[in-house]
């Protein structure tokens, strides 16, 4: 279990706890948090469920699959702290985690 | 006026064998779907990966999966409208009209929805400014290369179409490549050939960039390019082209009184049918309580959704049961030889 902190384009800030094992895309999704579509439904093929991963957690996530970097050549204004939520799984290192929404997803 | 027995919006695995079971119990079907070839997502978005979880294919491609599917429903002969789009519908009696984009009418008395997570259309940018010149310098996709002819062109993307392109007019044109990032995810020898191009001086490769700003007034003038440290370059450009993939937008849809979850259609597990009576919804685009997005889940529903149909297309006659196995006028349906 790992609270975990999404904050809207807007600046609407959403704190849950999820599960370890999902996805920090299935938390957004399962809690009705807005701005994350994940029209693929988590299978790295669409760039819906696009977020900018705040800098100091960056660097201690598990590093992309080339797939990845693939994908966010699509999302909506990525940059260098870009991740497909669909491809972080949930642990308790991850407690506190804070991920920004870019403004739309597609 | 095309008078059919159902619609079915998509012609992607789960669409594909819908029409089958259409077929099997003896409706006629007409298929609409707006990419220029069969297949949805699976040709689209993954013709050479891999699918493991088809039930009795260990394993299969994308484009594999597809032809199977074009091959088993043959016996239907079945017309696919491609490239087109469902527009509007409405109701009359007891039909439904259908219209689409380029203007073709079909009359039927249900609705299949396959449409995945919509039609694919491409991505664009993200900058406001760029709706202006959309369609005139800012274009998403080729259709008349000639038009580039000793122009500056600046390409954005780093796949194969931004690749291709900026190949295809070097040979006419002063093309920039401009992406996010150093690496490039089209064919490697494309990737070769475009720094092959950069040496000779035919094309200018600029990385870590991405758009950040149009300006012009009835033409596009300069275009300003934001770098991953922040530092901005302004380029002069007659056209910016951009390749960003394809995202799924539900489109028209949204207009046909359905009611939504997001971007889903909710449906009844029995038959598939949405809020409005004839109109029913199968595979990624639908939703109900357990629903998992896999291809053999819209099978399923494809089948029963099928079965739905026949209520409404023969009143008067009783679907009876029976196996493709035994049954004679499956067999006729499929034109089996004994």
């Amino acid at each position: 279990m790992a609270k975990i902190t999404y904050i809207e384009h807007s600046g609407k800030s959403h704190t849950i706890e999820v599960q370890n094992g999902l996805t920090v895309m299935e938390g957004a999704i399962q809690n009705n948090v807005p701005g994350i579509d994940a029209d693929c439904g988590g299978s790295m093929a669409c760039a819906t469920c696009h977020v900018y991963v705040k800098e100091e957690w960056f660097n201690k996530l598990p590093k992309k699959e080339d797939g990845e970097e693939d994908m966010l050549d699509m999302a909506y204004e990525p940059n260098k702290f870009s991740r497909l939520s669909c491809q972080l799984t949930v642990s308790d290192k991850l407690e506190g985690m804070i991920v920004n929404l870019p403004e739309k997803q597609a | 006026m095309i008078d059919t027995d159902v619609l079915v919006v998509g012609a992607g695995p789960v669409g594909l064998f819908c029409v089958h079971q259409l077929g099997i119990i003896g409706l006629k079907c007409e298929v609409v779907d707006n990419l220029d070839k069969i297949g949805g997502q699976c040709i689209e978005l993954y013709p050479d990966k891999p699918i493991y979880d088809i039930p009795a294919i260990p394993e299969c491609t994308g484009e594999e999966l597809t032809n199977n599917l074009i091959e088993q429903i043959k016996p239907f002969k079945t017309n696919f409208h491609l490239n087109d789009r469902v527009e509007e519908i409405s109701k009359k009696n007891k039909n439904w009209l259908i219209k689409t984009i380029k203007g073709k009418e079909f009359k039927s008395s249900s609705i299949i929805i396959a449409g995945g997570v919509g039609s694919f259309e491409p991505r664009k940018f993200s900058v406001k400014e760029c709706e202006k010149f959309e369609g005139k310098e800012i274009l998403y996709s080729v259709k008349d290369k000639t038009i580039f002819k000793d122009k500056t062109v600046s390409i954005f993307g780093g796949g194969d179409s931004a690749l291709d392109w900026a190949i295809e007019l070097s040979k006419d044109s002063k093309v920039k490549l401009i992406h996010r990032r150093d690496e490039f995810r089209g064919a490697k020898s494309s990737v070769n050939k475009v720094k092959q191009l950069e040496k000779e001086g035919k094309v200018q490769i600029l990385t870590q960039y991405q758009l950040s700003s149009v300006e012009g007034k009835n033409k596009i003038e300069n275009i300003s390019i934001k770098h991953e440290d922040g530092k901005i370059k302004k380029i002069e450009t007659n056209y910016v082209l951009g390749f960003f993939g394809l995202i799924m937008q539900l489109g028209p849809i949204l207009n046909w009184g359905l009611n939504l979850d997001k971007k889903h259609i909710p449906v009844n597990t029995e038959t598939f049918e949405t809020n409005q009576k004839g109109i029913f919804a199968i595979g990624d685009i639908c939703t109900y309580q357990g629903k998992v997005k896999l291809i053999l889940s819209g099978f399923h529903e494809g089948a029963l959704a099928a079965r739905g149909c026949f209520k409404y297309a023969k009143p008067d006659e009783k679907l009876r049961f029976e196996f493709s196995t035994t049954s004679k006028s499956i067999h006729e349906r499929l034109g089996v030889k004994k």
